[in-house]
C-alpha cells in the first residue's frame, strides 16, 4: 500500500518583497506522523505555516493536503491550527472558555446552523481532553498563559482534524506545564492518530516525543525519523543553521 | 405617566420604536465594542446626518421630496457610508482607522453644506440629532420594527460566525469561514440600526446607546451571551426610565438616555470595585 501524505510540499518558495523566505521547501508528511520543525527566529516558520493553511500564496511550487492541491482544497476543518499569536488575543473579551472551544465547531458546522447536541457534547470532550474542564465557565481573560494556551488547543481539535498544527505552542507557558502539555500532544497523536505538525524552539524536549525532525532556515534541512535526528549531535545541528545542505527526502 | 403613554399615539410610538432600539442598539454594540470599532458606529451616525440633510434640502425645493420620510434617505446614506468605510480599510491596510476621520468628516461636511443651502437649522433637524419624543410616527414604528426584526434575525443566524469573527478573525479565516461576506453584512446591520435609532436618541447620541452600556456589561459578564443580554439590560433601562424623564422635564430624549447609561456604567465600575474591597 502506498503511504497516505496528509501534508506534501514540493518546492515550495515564498518571499513578501524581494528576499525568499522559503525557498525550495520539500516536506512528506505521513499520516500519523509527529513532526518537530526547528529553527532559530525569523526562519520563516510561521510563514511556512501560514502557506500550509492558505493564508500566504508561494510564489513557487506545489502544497497538497490530503493530496488535493491547496487551491482545490475545501475541507479546513480536517486541519487545526494553534497560532503563535494565539495567547495575545484581546484579554479583556468576555467569552468563556466553553465559548471558545465551541467556536473551533463554527465552519464545520456551515452558515446558518445551530450547535446540536453532539457539538455541545464533542466541546466537553474537547475541554476534558486538555484538562480544563473544571474552567470550562472561566473567562479566558482570567486564565493563565499555559491555560488559555489548552484551550486554544481544544478549540483546535474540537472539531476533530486529521491534521494539527502548533506554532510555537508553549511560548509563555510555564516550565512545569510544558511537560505534560507535551504528553498531552502524545496522547493525541497516539490515541487518536492525530497528524501533528509543531514549531519550537526547545529542540531537547521533543526529540523524546516527535517521530520526524525537520530543521528550517529558509531552507528545509533534514526532515526525517527522529532517532537519526538524535544522532547528529549539536555540532552538526549548529551546521544545519549555517549552511545550506541536500534536503534529505525521506520515504517510508 | 402610564396612562399618558397609553393616551397620546406619539408617546406610545416613541415608547415603541424606543424599546425595541434599547435591545438591538447595545446587540450589535457587543460585537462593534470587543471588535474595537466603536468609532465606526461614530462616522456612520455623520453620514445619516448627511443623508437627513439631504432630504430636507431637496423637500425644501420640490414638493415631491417635502412628504419623504427622511429615515430612508438616512438608512441609504449609512449603507453606502458602511460600504465606502469597507473600501477605505481595505486601500489603508496599516492604518485602518484612518476611515473613520474621512468618512466621519466627509459626513459632517457634506451635512453642513446640504442645511446651509437648506437655509439653516430648524426644530426638525434638531430633533434628528437628539431624538424626540414626539417626532416618532406610525409609519416610523413601522420601519423601527422590520429593521430591528431584520437584525435579530441575522445575529441569531449567524451568531457564531459573527462570534468567531469578533474573537479571532485570523482563526475565522483559517477555518474556512465567510469573513468578509460576514463582516460586510454585520456593517450594513450597523448602518441600518443607527438610521433606525435616528427619531429617539437622535444621529449624535446613538454611537453611545451602542457601546455605553456594553462598556458597564463587560465589566461584570461572565461570558459573551451573558455580556450580550446585561448589554440589552443595561439599555434598554436607559432608554425607559430616559423617555420617561424626557418626556415629564421635557428634554430631548436622546440626552436624557445616554446620561442614564453613564449613570449606569459608573453604578457598575463602582460597584465592582467595591466587590473586589
Ligand atoms: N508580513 C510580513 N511582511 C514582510 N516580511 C515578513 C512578514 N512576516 C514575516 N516577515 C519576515 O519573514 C521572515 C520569516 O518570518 P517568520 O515566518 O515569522 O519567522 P519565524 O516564525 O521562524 O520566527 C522574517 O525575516 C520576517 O521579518
Ligand atoms: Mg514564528
Amino acid at each position: 500500500m502506498e503511504t497516505e501524505y496528509v501534508l506534501k510540499m514540493e518546492h515550495v518558495s515564498f518571499r513578501y518583497e524581494k528576499e525568499n523566505v522559503l525557498e525550495d521547501i520539500n516536506l512528506a508528511v505521513p499520516k500519523g506522523a509527529f513532526v518537530g520543525i526547528v529553527g532559530p527566529n525569523g526562519s520563516g516558520k510561521s510563514t511556512l505555516f501560514k502557506c500550509v493553511l492558505g493564508l500566504l500564496k508561494p510564489q513557487q511550487g506545489k502544497i497538497y493536503l490530503f493530496g488535493t492541491p491547496i487551491e482545490a482544497f475545501k475541507d479546513w476543518h480536517r486541519v487545526g491550527y494553534v497560532s503563535q499569536k494565539a495567547n495575545s488575543f484581546n484579554t479583556g473579551f468576555p467569552a468563556t472558555v466553553y465559548e471558545v472551544v465551541a467556536s473551533g465547531l463554527a465552519a464545520k458546522r456551515g452558515m446558518f446552523r445551530f450547535f446540536t447536541k453532539k457539538d455541545r457534547q464533542a466541546v466537553s470532550e474537547a475541554i476534558e481532553a486538555v484538562g480544563m474542564s473544571a474552567f470550562a465557565q472561566r473567562n479566558i481573560g482570567e486564565l493563565s498563559g499555559g491555560q488559555q494556551q489548552r484551550v486554544f488547543i481544544a478549540r483546535a481539535i474540537v472539531s476533530k482534524p486529521e491534521l494539527l498544527i502548533l506554532d510555537e505552542p508553549t511560548v509563555g507557558v510555564d516550565i512545569h506545564h510544558v511537560q505534560s502539555f507535551y504528553t498531552m500532544l502524545d496522547e493525541l497523536n497516539r490515541r487518536l492518530g492525530m497528524t501533528l505538525i509543531l514549531v519550537t524552539h526547545d529542540i531537547g524536549t521533543i526529540t523524546e516525543k516527535v517521530t520526524h525532525v525537520a530543521c528550517l532556515n529558509k531552507h528545509l534541512y533534514f526532515h526525517g525519523k527522529a532517532e537519526e535526528f538524535e544522532k547528529l549531535g549539536e555540532q552538526t545541528l549548529s551546521q544545519f543553521y549555517g549552511h545550506p545542505l541536500q534536503v534529505l527526502s525521506h520515504q517510508h | 405617566m402610564i396612562e399618558a403613554i397609553w393616551q397620546y399615539e406619539f408617546l406610545r410610538n416613541a415608547f415603541i420604536a424606543g424599546i425595541l432600539i434599547g435591545f438591538v442598539a447595545p446587540l450589535l454594540g457587543v460585537f462593534i465594542v470587543v471588535r474595537r470599532l466603536s468609532l465606526i458606529a461614530d462616522a456612520l451616525s455623520h453620514v445619516t446626518l448627511a443623508g437627513i440633510a439631504a432630504n430636507l434640502l431637496l423637500g425644501k425645493n420640490f414638493a415631491y421630496f417635502a412628504n419623504w420620510n427622511p429615515l430612508y434617505a438616512g438608512m441609504g446614506f449609512s449603507v453606502v457610508g458602511a460600504l465606502f468605510v469597507e473600501k477605505l480599510r481595505s486601500i489603508y491596510k496599516y492604518y485602518q482607522e484612518l476611515a473613520i476621520p474621512i468618512i466621519l468628516s466627509g459626513g459632517i461636511g457634506l451635512s453642513v453644506i446640504f442645511i446651509s443651502l437648506a437655509d439653516g437649522f430648524n426644530t426638525d433637524l434638531f430633533s434628528y440629532l437628539f431624538g424626540s419624543v414626539s417626532a416618532v410616527s406610525r409609519q416610523d414604528v413601522w420601519a423601527v420594527l422590520a429593521i430591528a426584526c431584520v437584525v435579530i434575525g441575522i445575529v441569531v443566524l449567524l451568531y457564531k460566525e459573527l462570534f468567531l469573527l469578533s474573537f479571532d478573525e485570523e482563526y475565522a479565516v483559517i477555518s474556512g469561514i465567510r469573513a468578509k461576506l460576514i463582516h460586510f453584512i454585520f456593517i450594513v446591520l450597523v448602518a441600518l440600526v443607527i438610521a433606525a435609532s435616528m427619531r429617539i436618541v437622535g444621529v449624535l447620541l446613538i454611537s453611545s446607546l451602542m457601546t455605553l452600556p456594553v462598556a458597564a456589561s463587560i465589566r461584570i459578564a461572565k461570558g459573551f451571551k451573558q455580556a450580550i443580554g446585561y448589554s440589552i439590560l443595561f439599555g434598554e433601562l436607559s432608554v425607559i426610565v430616559g423617555l420617561l424623564l424626557s418626556y415629564q422635564l421635557d428634554l430631548a430624549p436622546g440626552g436624557t438616555i445616554v446620561m442614564l447609561a453613564v449613570l449606569i456604567l459608573l453604578i457598575v465600575i463602582i460597584w465592582k470595585k467595591w466587590k473586589r474591597g
